[in-house]
């Protein structure tokens, strides 16, 4: 994929305007995308006129902590934090172990009915979340986990997209020959799993497992509808409670707030983004 | 799909032990797979059977549930708000997704591009929009798409007229689209360059030989060699577009009533309201089982332009 910059001879060899041009579209590009992140920032940390000021207000200021304080007033912020922070790790360690579980033996077992099933897995991906969503909250009702972390977690406990990631990735990934040696040792189904194949998908456990604690983390509707209490709120809940404010919009709280609320992830993405990124482009979307 | 467990199985050696082992390592792969079934079977299929059933009751979720017919699709199909939502669905669809997905498939090829030294640090700046809480999206959007916002601060510095974001048929939809397109054309620029990645450059090499422009190697060996990828998306993207809810329910629901205007109502709020607001169970289910035949409806009509398209542009293929 070298094609050397400063070999003249190429035809194709842009100019250096074409090439100005190029990075500065990249560069609108990616401030356009992180624009809003500053934003947030920048109206968090000043005071309540700085959202609608005339010009823009574009530097961050001193009142964060103050604004912030008013935010630990109207809501119990960090008690929705550790809710959102239990929900989704709850949710990821369940969705990465099932999954795994899951796609393997798509992968790798035989058994009638399996191209059915499979099918039938990925055909559920197609179904609007929406449909259910009334019956649910009967179901819910009935087994008394309105308000409940149980209602959040039990449902989300595993799923097709899961699935179809790690049955694309084990496919590829773990050798045939691995597992026999495993059977001719005698090991029995679960532990050749548990120690032979785990291993050698781990990167790709990561990968989803990320991508499952950011859609938990982010998720609204179903929280929306089944927590009632404050002290249940995740996160995203407590975040639309302030906004929806009667004695007008204090945007310098709303946003200090949001702007906390998203500094975790932002931190956890950072660190691990080229894992993640990775994962999706040598993702499973090929076959 | 390979199947070379098959093989595995069948060189097991001892044919007495083979049909107890085969049975073993059956009842083991379904019990691996179980949880998903199980779990999909009560929280999932069994909820959406229901859902079509109850789209035949009158129900209030706490009283008796009276049989009533296709009156709840009466109902809701004579409701204009209904239509307005549908077809606010659509548009906003179309507004968010189209433009989204030609921007994300440029972006792809710079960030694929040779020229592109940088391409770590670009990809994640892409990526970003997508890793924030849509509430969090809505609520920034919310201040710059504000009356007396930054981007109608923009518009009037280039000598525009500004435009009523919060309020207008078009504004509302304006804003709500340009949540979703900045939410998800890096996720999706992503896709597509894992695409482009899997396609091996000696192609190229050779088109350029034959003398292929630049334009012409985009739109004879890209394109078509994209197809699953821009498949992928259109369908992904499709069906979440039929689904739009937290943008305009956050958006639109700021006065402190919670409640979305007509200019930004959607199916899936709609649902919303007629659920959790009004109490019509009845309708809100029919509301839903239009939803999935709406979603089903476009995702074959998705698959065959697609395939359309990939026919016309791939010319011969095998």
């Amino acid at each position: 994929m070298s094609i050397a910059v400063t070999a003249k001879k190429n035809p194709d060899e842009p100019g250096i305007g074409a090439k100005i041009l190029f990075y500065l579209l990249l560069l609108f590009g990616a401030v356009l995308s992180i624009f809003p992140f500053y934003w947030m920032f920048v109206v968090g940390s000043n005071d309540k006129t700085a959202a609608f000021q005339i010009p823009p207000l574009l530097t961050p200021g001193t009142e964060f902590f103050n604004n912030f304080s008013r935010v630990l007033e109207r809501t119990d912020f960090f008690r929705a934090l550790m809710n959102s922070a239990v929900v989704s790790t709850t949710v990821t360690l369940s969705v990465v172990f099932l999954c795994t579980l899951a796609g393997y033996a798509f992968a790798k077992y035989e058994f009638p009915l399996k191209k059915t099933l499979f099918v039938f897995v990925i055909g559920t991906m197609l179904v609007p979340a929406q449909l259910s969503v009334l019956p649910l909250y009967v179901i819910m009702a009935k087994l008394q986990w309105i308000d409940s972390y149980k209602a959040l977690i039990v449902p989300a406990m595993v799923n097709a997209f899961g699935i179809f990631w790690m049955r694309q990735y084990i496919a590829s990934a773990v050798h045939n020959e691995l597992i026999e040696a495993g059977r001719m040792d005698g090991g029995g189904h679960f532990r050749i799993f548990w120690n032979i194949a785990i291993p050698v998908v781990t990167p790709a456990m990561a990968t989803l497992g990320i991508i499952n604690f950011m859609n938990v983390w982010n998720d609204f509707f179903w929280p929306l509808v089944v927590l009632k209490n404050r002290e249940n709120y995740t996160i995203q809940i407590a975040l639309q409670q302030l906004f929806t404010n009667k004695d007008g919009l204090d945007y310098g709280m709303i946003m200090s707030a949001t702007f906390a609320a998203t500094l975790p992830l932002l931190i956890v993405f950072l660190l691990f983004s080229r894992w993640v990124i990775a994962g999706l482009t040598s993702g499973a979307v090929k076959s | 799909m390979a199947e070379p467990a098959a093989a595995a199985a069948a060189s097991y050696p001892a044919t007495r032990k083979r049909l107890t082992e085969q049975r073993k390592s059956r009842l083991t792969a379904y019990l691996f797979i179980s949880p998903f079934f199980v779990l999909f079977g009560i929280f999932g299929l069994y909820p959406i059977l229901f859902t079509i059933y109850l789209s035949f009751y009158k129900w209030d979720a706490l009283g008796p549930m009276r049989y009533v017919g296709f009156k709840n699709y009466e109902l809701i199909t004579s409701d204009p708000t209904f239509w307005i939502s549908f077809s606010n669905t659509l548009i906003m669809g179309i507004m968010g997704t189209v433009p989204q997905i030609i921007v994300a498939l440029l972006v792809a090829v710079m960030l694929n591009s040779a020229l592109n030294k940088y391409k770590n640090i670009f990809r994640i700046l892409f990526f970003m929009p997508n890793i924030t809480s849509i509430v969090a999206v809505a609520l920034v959007f919310s201040t710059m798409f504000g009356n007396n916002g930054m981007v109608n601060w923009l518009l009037n510095s280039l000598g525009l007229d500004s435009v009523p974001f919060n309020s207008g048929w078009w504004g509302v939809k304006i804003a709500i689209s340009t949540m979703v397109m900045w939410r998800w054309m890096g996720y999706n620029a992503i896709i597509f360059l894992s695409g482009l990645q899997s396609i091996p450059t000696d192609i190229y090499e050779a088109a350029r030989i034959d003398g292929a422009s630049r334009s012409q190697q985009m739109l004879y060996i890209t394109l078509p060699l994209l197809r699953p990828f821009i498949l992928f998306v259109t369908l992904v993207s499709t069906i979440g577009a039929l689904q739009l809810f937290t943008e305009p329910y956050v958006f639109l629901g700021q006065s402190g009533s919670g409640s979305t205007r007509q200019e930004g109502v959607t199916m899936v709020t709609y649902l919303y309201d007629e659920a959790f607001k009004n109490g019509f169970f009845g309708t809100a289910a029919a509301t839903a089982v239009l939803l999935l035949i709406a979603t089903i409806m476009f995702s074959l009509l998705n698959m065959l332009l697609s395939s359309r398209m990939g026919g016309e542009r791939g010319g011969s293929k095998a």
